[in-house]
């Protein structure tokens, strides 16, 4: 499937999200003025260390946050389209969403699938009984019709579907769970899947066999992809476009390749040489000095500076915005980015 | 030849799951770790390398077959010498939210074997042993650390200090049960290289348990890693040369199956294929070699009646395989 241009509209515009948390030691900042387009049919991975803001960026997504957190600012206008791709011209700003209309967009026009298989099902019901709740909650197929699309998406997940159909969640592997939640979010066939951590936990031939699921779904479905992991060798696996999420903003987004090939932030950067490969010199690889920021208590200015090897005095000033760098496609938010893929990458190629 | 510091032989360990059933999570496991030496066990969950980790530690009985610490059978030896095996030997386990103990201070913690081994006198003796220790895992300033508790403390910082405490006592082998994993990917490589900076400097021997083959090789660049499938060891080779000319072919498919944060590269990586995605249970384990009724070369009868055994090879690998010992042997 070829990736829609930026020209396409998108299929979620996020402007000046800002979501905080309260604690009794103040706001946690999870979220700092985020601007976003999930572009239609696109894939995007939303990398970034534990704290970072990326999870309340996905529940934010679907209003699903917890009662602690507050959406100070901000509006997601999503658009639907039809069958051809083409807008329909139905829009709405999802922040003004009543709790009745949130229950019917989510599921239809957006799913989302958490990290920990587990605990997403009820563990007294069946998976059928699981697909016939959400099923009714959207007036959709039932009985007969239902278990024959059902087995459908369990067909395209790799599933058997008589072993899984009358199964009780316990009953089925961790992969396999993680499968049936992918197909229980494309029940809908909604437009925009979020996957959390969809590979962590898992092992190494349960994680390939995952990442061949969605790439086979994304061949023969079409829906905007929105996946959130720590794994840079995911997103280089499955991802369109990558935007490397810290302290509570993109910092850096632009096409895989090109993020791959140029990185111009320091922390993708960092995160690079951070992770090991299986083809990677030992000399390669380096930690990124220091922790990630309390994101009660931030740093002045960018909030990398005290991690970042190339900080100078602006960076503790002043918080870079996110521009466009070598291309409009391309962007960081660095005073230095043009110094940062030089002076930082390993072996240069 | 030199007595390794630890050596298994012909371990089995079986689990009783139900009145007459049992499952057999590690089996015939043979391994020899010398002093100083590094070791990354892999496989997937469930392929035993957790209950292989934690009978070399002493906390499981082996059901079979012996475990040499400095050439004495564990099981056999006499109390003075089984505290000798015991001290000599600690584990850091996975978890560093559930293995310190949330009402003890950081100093609490690191005095607590400091004191119950004698191993410094008085109170200031034991404050300054617990600061030289915080320092070497690299938790600095270490005086600030003692008095906290440890919710105070990021994971990576409780990792250090599980760390520093498993070392209070001058152990000779660290088994680290995937030490790293719950850690955050950009410290992981620090905290690494602190285990092997105490590898040199203290000499230490590291069995380092893992699922993740890229960080085997990083930790494990000049020493071995072994590859366990269903509770047997199918490979043991020089990092290196397992990762870039694997023999074994479960070797070869998780290899295979992992991907590299390289876009080009990974989405134009060659896969080998598995003749079955399912992981047979442990209850009915498949007869002969194990992997058989998954393993793209599968070869017939011998495969699925003979179980191979793990042959060591003059490059220094050893992989129990039928097809790949008869194509090495006519070479």
């Amino acid at each position: 499937m070829s990736i829609p241009s930026q020209n396409h509209p998108s299929t979620l515009s996020i402007r000046n999200l800002t979501i905080e948390y309260q604690v009794k030691r103040g706001a946690v900042q999870a979220v700092r003025n985020l601007n976003l387009e999930i572009r239609y049919g696109e894939s995007l991975a939303l990398i970034g260390e534990s704290g970072s803001g990326k999870t309340t960026i996905g529940m934010g997504m679907m209003r699903l946050l917890p009662s602690t957190a507050r959406i100070a600012t901000g509006e997601m206008i999503f658009r639907r389209f039809d069958k051809a791709g083409q807008a329909t011209g139905v829009e709405f700003d999802v922040m003004k969403l009543n709790e009745r209309e949130l229950r019917l967009f989510r599921w239809k026009d957006g799913a989302m699938v958490f990290q920990a298989a587990l605990n997403a099902f009820n563990p007294v019901l069946k998976i059928r009984d699981q697909f016939g709740d959400t099923a009714r909650a959207h007036g959709y197929l039932q009985g007969e019709a239902l278990r024959k699309r059902a087995y459908e998406l369990f067909g395209l997940v790799r599933l058997d579907p008589e072993r899984v159909w009358n199964s009780y969640p316990h009953e089925l592997s961790g992969g396999m769970r993680q499968r049936v939640l992918i197909a229980l979010g494309l029940l809908l066939d909604p437009p925009m899947l979020i996957l959390d951590e969809p590979t962590t936990a898992l092992d190494i031939l349960t994680q390939r066999n995952i990442m061949d699921v969605l790439k086979d779904l994304r061949g023969k479905l079409n829906f905007s992809l929105v996946f959130i992991s720590h794994d840079l060798s995911l997103a280089a696996e499955l991802a369109d476009r990558i935007a490397t999420v810290y302290a509570g903003r993109i910092v850096e987004l632009g096409n895989v390749y090109d993020t791959f090939q140029n990185p111009q932030h320091p922390y993708t950067i960092g995160l690079m040489s951070a992770v090991p490969t299986l083809t990677t010199h030992r000399d390669h690889v380096s930690s990124i000095p220091g922790s990630p920021p309390d994101l009660i208590d931030m740093p002045s200015g960018c909030k990398f500076h005290p991690r970042c090897p190339l900080a100078v005095e602006q960076c503790k000033r002043e918080e870079p915005p996110l521009i466009p760098t070598t291309d409009d496609e391309h962007l960081a938010a660095c005073w230095r980015w043009m110094d940062a893929k030089q002076k930082l990458m390993p072996n240069p190629k | 030849m030199t007595t390794p510091l630890i050596e298994l032989k012909n371990v089995t360990r079986r689990f009783q799951v139900k009145r007459n059933v049992s499952i057999t999570a590690v089996s015939d496991v043979s391994l020899k770790i010398d002093a100083g030496e590094i070791v990354c066990l892999v496989g997937e969950s469930g392929c035993g390398k957790t209950t292989t980790g934690k009978m070399i530690a002493g906390l499981l009985k082996p059901s079979e077959g012996e475990i040499l610490f400095n050439g004495q059978d564990i099981t056999q030896i006499k109390k003075q010498d089984w505290e000798t095996y015991r001290l000599g030997v600690q584990m850091v386990h996975q978890d560093p939210y559930a293995s310190l103990n949330p009402t003890h201070t950081i100093y609490d913690i690191m005095s607590a074997p400091l004191k119950a081994h004698r191993k410094t006198g008085g109170e200031s003796a034991t404050r300054a042993a617990a600061i030289e220790l915080l320092e070497s895992v690299d938790l600095t300033p270490a005086a600030d650390f003692l008095d906290k508790f440890p919710h105070q403390l990021s994971g990576g910082q409780r990792q250090r200090v599980s760390i520093a405490r498993a070392l209070t006592i001058h152990p000779k082998f660290i088994i680290a049960d995937e030490a790293v994993s719950m850690v955050d990917v950009s410290i992981r490589i620090s905290l690494l290289n602190t285990l092997l900076k105490l590898k040199d400097k203290n000499g230490l021997a590291v069995l380092f348990i893992t699922h993740d083959l890229a960080l085997a090789k990083y930790f494990a660049w000049e020493g071995r890693v072994g590859v366990m499938y269903l509770g047997k060891l199918v490979e043991v080779s020089p990092a290196r040369q397992l990762v870039e000319a694997p023999q074994h072919p479960y070797t070869k498919v998780l290899l295979s199956a992992v991907p590299e944060a390289d876009p080009e590269r990974t989405r134009q990586k060659q896969r080998i294929e598995l003749r079955s995605m399912d992981i047979p249970s442990l209850l009915r384990l498949p007869s002969g070699c194990a992997f058989h009724p998954r393993c793209p070369y599968f070869d017939g009868e011998r495969c699925e009646k003979e179980i191979p055994e793990l042959t060591p090879f003059a490059d220094g690998s050893a992989v129990a395989c039928h097809t790949v010992t008869e194509m090495r042997n006519a070479e």
